[in-house]
Formats: C-alpha cells, structure tokens, sequence
C-alpha cells in the first residue's frame, strides 16, 4: 500500500505574549492508504495542532505535508474533519447538513446521496429534524454521514466521541468500525482515551510533551472485533500508559483502566462489526 | 401561560387609581371609566385611527430604513475586523446620544412633516441592530466556518450560507430592541412638532382644554399598540431556522 499522508519534519510555533511557544518539534510520519492511525499524547502538546495542520486550517512553520501525493494548501473535500465540538449546522436539518455538504450536484444526486448515507448510519426517519431536536450520539452519526457523503477520502478526527457519555461512545465507536469496513477511508485520529485508540486504530503515535515529536509507534495487530480485556490488550495498553507517563505501579492497579470506566462496559457491549484486514491478524 | 396574576395586579391598579380620584374629589384627573368613554369618543369622530396609523406609519418607515442600513453594516463589522475598527468608535460614541437630543437639528435640517420623527426613528433603531448583529458574527464558533471551507464553501457563498443563517438569532434580537426602542421615539418625536400621531394626541389633549382623560387613553393606546409589536417580534423568534438559539 502506498502512503497517503505523509509528514516530514513538521514544525509549528506560535507567538504569545510571553514569547514564541514552540508546538510541534520536528514531526515525521506517514499513513497508508486504507490505515487507521490515533495519535495519542499528553493533554496540550499539540496533538489538535498537528491535524489541524495536516488538514490544511494551518500552515506549518517548516517540513512538507503531502497528501495524496499533493502538498496540503488548505481544507478540501479530500478530507473532512469531525472534532468534540461538533460542526453541524443547528439553523438547518439533518438532510439539509448533507445537501449543503454535496452542493454543486444535480439536486436529485444529493438528494439520493443524502438519504444512502442517512440510512447508513441509522438516521432514516429524522431526515427533518433539527439538530436541536436530536441527541449527542445522533449528532455525531450526522456529522459522519455528512463526511461520507462528500466522499472523502480521509477522516480527521478530534476526540470525535469526548463529549459524549461511555455507553453512546462505544457503540459509535463500534459503528464507525462497521462503516469503515465498507468505506475504508484512511483515518487519522486524536483521542487522550488510550482504550479508543486500542479499539479502533491500526497503528498508534504516541507523541512527548510539548514541544511534541512522535515518541514511539505501536503496533495494533489484534483483528477486529477487539477484546479490550485481553491480556495482550491490556499489556499494550500499559505500555502505551507508560510511555504517556502515567504510572501505573504506583497504583493499586485500577488506573490503569484510565480516566473513565470503558472496560467492563467493552467486555458487556462487545463491538460485533466485521472482521476487516484480517491479513495481519493474530488470535484474539 | 398563566394570564390570572397579572390581571389581578391590573385590576388591582386600576381599583386603586378609580378609588384615589374619587377619594381625592379631583376635577382635572380622570377615573378609568373616563378614559374608556375618551377613548370611545376618539374611536367614533376616527381620529384614534389616524393618530395610530400616523405614529406605526413613521415608526415602520424609519425602522425598516434602519434595519436595510444596520444588518449589511453590521455583518461587515463583524466579518472584516478592518471595518470594525474603523466603524465601532464613531458607533459607540453616537449611540448614547438620546434621538431626544437631535430634535433641534432635525426640525433645522428636515422641518416639521413626516421627514422628522422618521429620521429620530432611524436613529433610534439603527445603532441597537448594527451592534447586536456584529456580535452576532463574531459569536459564531470557528467550527461552523471551519465544516464550510472544509466543504470548499468559500466567499460570498460562505456569506450567504453560514455567516447570516448563524447570525440571524442575534439580528432578529437586535430588531427587537430596536423596535421597542423606535415606538419610545415615535411618540417624543410627536410631541414637538406635527399635527398627528399619538404623541401629538398627547399634547394637544392637554393643550386644548385639559382634557386629561384623552392624555391617559393615549398613553394607554401606546402601551398596548407597543406590547402587540413586541408580540409580533416574538413570532419571528419561533421560525425553525433560529430556534436552535433560543429554545433547548
């Protein structure tokens, strides 16, 4: 598979009333075609920054992104960002957020388009609701199907399942695997939830403290669907913990299950999405 | 909606301002029932229709002049920081002035016809819609701009589409005040100098003869002409585009 996105020696510092603060320090990576990376760090070293960057809202200091095989200038279609806030529009409906993603199409395509994806990601009957009118958990599937809509080659996500409660965010992050499985998009994802990059990621980045470089990366080779409880599971997760610097010896153990409880509710809400690239799988 | 305590307090009032009168054995002050019969009187000689009509014809004219004005400046004002920097100090330090305090130049540059109250109007109107729609614009998250450029939604078509259905909570609440704040003028800008509308009902009642009871039946009429305004305002605030800022 050839590289998708590829970022060489990225850096970016901004100015701030007590000088010059260094973000990013010098990043080198690259995703394949069809990955899924997270991107994992500290709170505050740059991890937004950097998708930002590749997405094209930024312009780096000095490196080169290319993706595609194209230098990045800025935001397009070829790849669509879905972040914690959450970007669907609230003045207009759920089919709406979908035409207005599509606009420059023959209204019957987008209309066809719209429903196909309004169906794929369980929405079919709210067509015309408003997104006051609709849950957290429903926003986010808008906001993915309006993504897919568009036919983007690449997702960019920000803590897309933050702010939601643990329930909504697993069975999302179980429903994003399903639909990837069709679509395969390449996925660069930012989380600080250790579990969600264990769940859903190919490969995890694991980047230092501000000024950030990419510490190490980690192999997910486990097939889906994924037993976060499993002992090789929970060996890469303290491992990752570790190199993120929290110190799991310390304790009496239960921090290594992370800020919030997700584990025993993985284990009861079992993802069943597909297996998909079972080519590099292992045994559970 | 519960409409029993209010109309207990008005009962209440108008009780206690029937009894004062009579208490009191005033021959200039009104009872309530005097200013019904007033304001009857006024209804059948028609000219209760023409001093309304005349005040809501100034009021609609120089507001809906401010509105065309203040919206489109106050999206530039809060799209292009230029225009802000520019606009905003000469803005903040006409708008404390009281449209009152231009009475004098307006009877000295426009006279004493309709053009007046209308130009008071607009200047009573136009600065509440200018800064509430600027702020509308700047209140807009980043991220709403950020799902348009990613969309390649871009220039005029980001305008059209993101910038004004995102501000237009804020707008219809700046049209609002303004609205209130134009029906206050109206009647002041009646008092002065002109031969209709109820502010010059006012006067003239008084003028001509004390009649007390037509200067409280137009102050009523005022009253109630601005709560229905208010009202109908409101209705705007129900359109499904804007709920989303008003409602949860």
């Amino acid at each position: 598979m050839h590289a998708k996105i590829v970022v060489s020696d990225v850096r970016k510092s901004y100015t701030t009333d007590k000088g010059p603060l260094t973000v990013l320090a010098g990043i080198d990576f690259s995703v394949s075609e069809g990955e899924f990376v997270a991107l994992v760090g500290p709170s505050g070293c740059g991890k937004t920054t950097l998708l930002n960057n590749i997405a094209g809202f930024e312009r780096p200091d000095h490196g080169e992104i290319i993706v595609s095989g194209s230098p990045v200038t800025g935001p397009s279609r070829q790849g669509i960002t879905i972040s914690q806030l959450g970007s669907v529009f609230p003045w207009l409906t759920v089919q709406q957020n979908l035409m207005f993603a599509l606009k420059g199409m023959p209204k019957n395509d987008t209309k066809r388009i719209a429903q196909h994806y309004i169906n794929l990601v369980g929405l079919k009957g709210f067509e015309q609701s408003f997104p006051y009118q609709i849950s957290g958990g429903m926003l986010k599937r808008v906001e993915l199907a309006r993504a897919l809509a568009v036919r983007s080659e690449i997702l960019y996500m920000d803590e897309p399942f933050a702010a939601l409660d643990a329930l909504t965010r697993v069975r999302l992050r179980s429903e994003l695997l399903q639909i990837l499985f069709h679509e395969r998009h390449t996925c660069l994802l930012v989380t600080h939830d250790v579990d969600e990059a264990l769940h859903l990621a190919d490969r995890i980045f694991v980047l230092g403290p501000r000024p950030t470089k990419v510490e190490s990366i980690v192999e997910v080779v486990m097939p889906h669907p994924r037993r976060l409880q499993s002992a090789e599971m929970l060996e890469l997760k303290e491992n990752i913990l570790q190199k993120l610097g929290v110190d799991t010896e310390t304790d009496d153990g239960n921090l290594l299950v992370g800020a919030d409880n997700h584990n025993r509710l993985q284990s009861a809400d079992r993802p069943r999405a597909p297996q998909f690239r079972s080519t590099n799988s292992k045994t559970d | 909606m519960n409409f029993l305590s209010p109309l207990a307090l008005l009962v209440a009032l108008v009780a206690v301002w029937w009894f004062t009168v009579v208490a009191s054995g005033t021959i200039i002050f009104p009872t309530p029932w005097d200013v019904v019969l007033g304001t009857l009187e006024l209804a059948r000689l028609g000219s209760l229709w023409d001093h309304i009509a005349s005040s809501l014809f100034r009021v609609g004219a120089g507001y809906l002049l401010a509105a065309a004005v203040a919206i489109p400046l106050g999206l530039l004002m809060g799209w292009f920081e230029g225009v802000f920097a520019t606009l905003n100090p000469l803005i903040q330090i006409l708008r404390p002035i009281s449209p009152i305090a231009w009475i004098p130049l307006a009877i000295l540059w426009f006279g004493v016809g309709n053009v007046s109250p209308i130009f008071l109007i607009f200047l009573a109107s136009v600065f509440p819609i200018i800064v509430e729609t600027a702020a509308g614009v700047h209140s807009i998250e980043r991220q709403y701009i950020r799902a348009a450029q990613n969309f390649g939604v871009s220039g005029l078509a980001l305008f059209r589409q993101v910038v004004i259905p995102a501000s237009l909570p804020h707008i219809i609440t700046g049209m609002r005040i303004s609205l209130g704040v134009a029906w206050l003028v109206v009647v002041a800008a009646e008092m002065i100098a002109l031969r209709s509308g109820l502010g010059y009902l006012i006067i003239d009642s008084r003028n001509a003869g004390n009649r007390y009871d037509l200067v409280v039946a137009g102050m009523v009429i005022i009253g109630l002409t601005g709560l229905l305004l208010d009202i109908l305002m409101r209705q705007l605030e129900k359109l499904k585009g804007v709920r989303w800022r008003y409602a949860r």
